[in-house]
């Protein structure tokens, strides 16, 4: 994948979190302010589609937007470059994903 | 010999907190050390007339470059107490309130010697994003008549101006980061012939500013802008550059 479409995909997926950070900001405060207990909050989220795809977004939306940023990082401040951090860098996303997607089915499951 | 002249109030303070300079300026390459000067202040003095009394009197070896004197050539640029400027509009009691000057090269370029950098790099970077103009048009046909009031016309007046002093590119840090990164006066002249209507590669310099080294590794933090003495923003220029990329991609042109 070329430098222009990292860019772009980065770019969209950072239009996408905007939205779902606050949301999710404002659930934790929610969540705490209220004294909601685990159980509680298991309660309301077990079973949810909703839930279930506004995280699974969520999810999917940082496993393409981290690791890109990251792979930038490295490059400006390390001499790591190449296909093996390219590689590392997808590694890096497959990781986000399924630890994600692995907490949202616990949550919603 | 320094003659102090009536001076407006606010600037009388300060210029008369000094009579003479303590000037410290970098001698020698990547490896040198600063040498110490006392030179005479003066009340209308530029950091370019500093550099030019110590070579005249003190130091007739030191390097450095200059040409018009009057901020239209970009030759003169140095780093000045930190900062990048062109010497020749820096007056002293602007940038040196309190007497006391340090003055290195340019950051992000090779040294060649005391405060000359080689600034092929620079250029061959202005060169690689595609900053020469190509029309189609010879001389024998008419002048195309370009609107002045147009969105684009009026995007390229905003970025026109630039003299190259690198100033921006040796403000900028992810210049400093990725050396490979073409910088802010390259992707500014980019920007201005993007805009150019006349001009024939339009997709060739999209598709250079698009790749590695490209506008995508900016990362907006505005040194370039700041630190600019004609006042242009290349800021805006790399922004308008990734806006025109994000939006090809998603139609499809997947350069």
């Amino acid at each position: 994948m070329n430098e222009a479409a990292l860019f772009a995909l980065q770019r969209l997926t950072a239009k996408l979190l905007a939205p779902l950070v606050v949301v999710h900001l404002v659930l934790i405060l929610y969540a705490v302010h209220g004294g909601l207990s685990a159980a509680e909050i298991l309660g309301r989220t077990q079973g949810s589609a909703a839930w279930g795809a506004f995280y699974g977004l969520f999810v999917l939306a940082v496993a393409v937007h981290a690791p890109i940023g990251m792979r930038n990082v490295v490059r400006e401040w390390t001499r790591w470059r190449g296909r093996s951090l390219d590689v590392a860098s997808v590694g890096l996303a497959i990781g986000l994903l399924a630890l994600g997607l692995r907490a949202v089915a616990a949550v919603v499951g | 010999m320094y003659i102090r002249r009536p001076v407006p109030a606010g600037i009388a303070d300060q210029v008369s907190s000094f009579r003479t300079l303590e000037v410290r300026i970098w001698r020698g390459a990547d490896a040198g050390s600063f040498a110490t000067y006392e030179v005479p202040g003066a009340e209308n003095q530029t950091v370019l007339d500093v550099v030019t009394w110590v070579q005249r009197h003190r130091e007739p070896a030191l390097a450095y470059r200059f040409a018009c004197r009057v901020g239209v050539c970009g030759s003169c640029a140095m780093t000045v107490n930190g900062r990048a400027r062109w010497t020749c509009r820096s007056h002293v009691k602007d940038v040196a309130g309190d007497g006391r000057i340090v003055i290195e090269p340019l950051r992000n370029l090779p040294r060649i010697k005391d405060l000359v950098c080689d600034l092929t790099p620079f250029f061959e970077k202005w060169r690689r994003a595609g900053g020469r103009f190509e029309g189609t048009a010879t001389r024998h046909e008419p002048m195309p008549g370009i609107e002045p009031g147009t969105e684009a016309r009026r995007t390229v007046d905003a970025g026109i101006e630039c003299i190259n002093c690198a100033v921006c590119y040796s403000a900028c840090d992810v210049v400093g980061w990725r050396p490979d990164y073409l910088g802010p006066a390259a992707l500014n002249r980019a920007w201005t012939l993007v805009n150019d209507e006349r001009h024939v590669r339009t997709r060739d310099v999209l598709d250079t500013v698009a790749a590695g080294g490209g506008c995508t590794v900016c990362h907006t933090h505005g040194s370039c802008t700041e630190h600019c003495p004609v006042g242009i923003s290349p800021t805006a220029a790399i922004a308008g550059l990734k806006r025109r990329i994000f939006r090809r991609w998603l139609q499809g042109r997947r350069t």
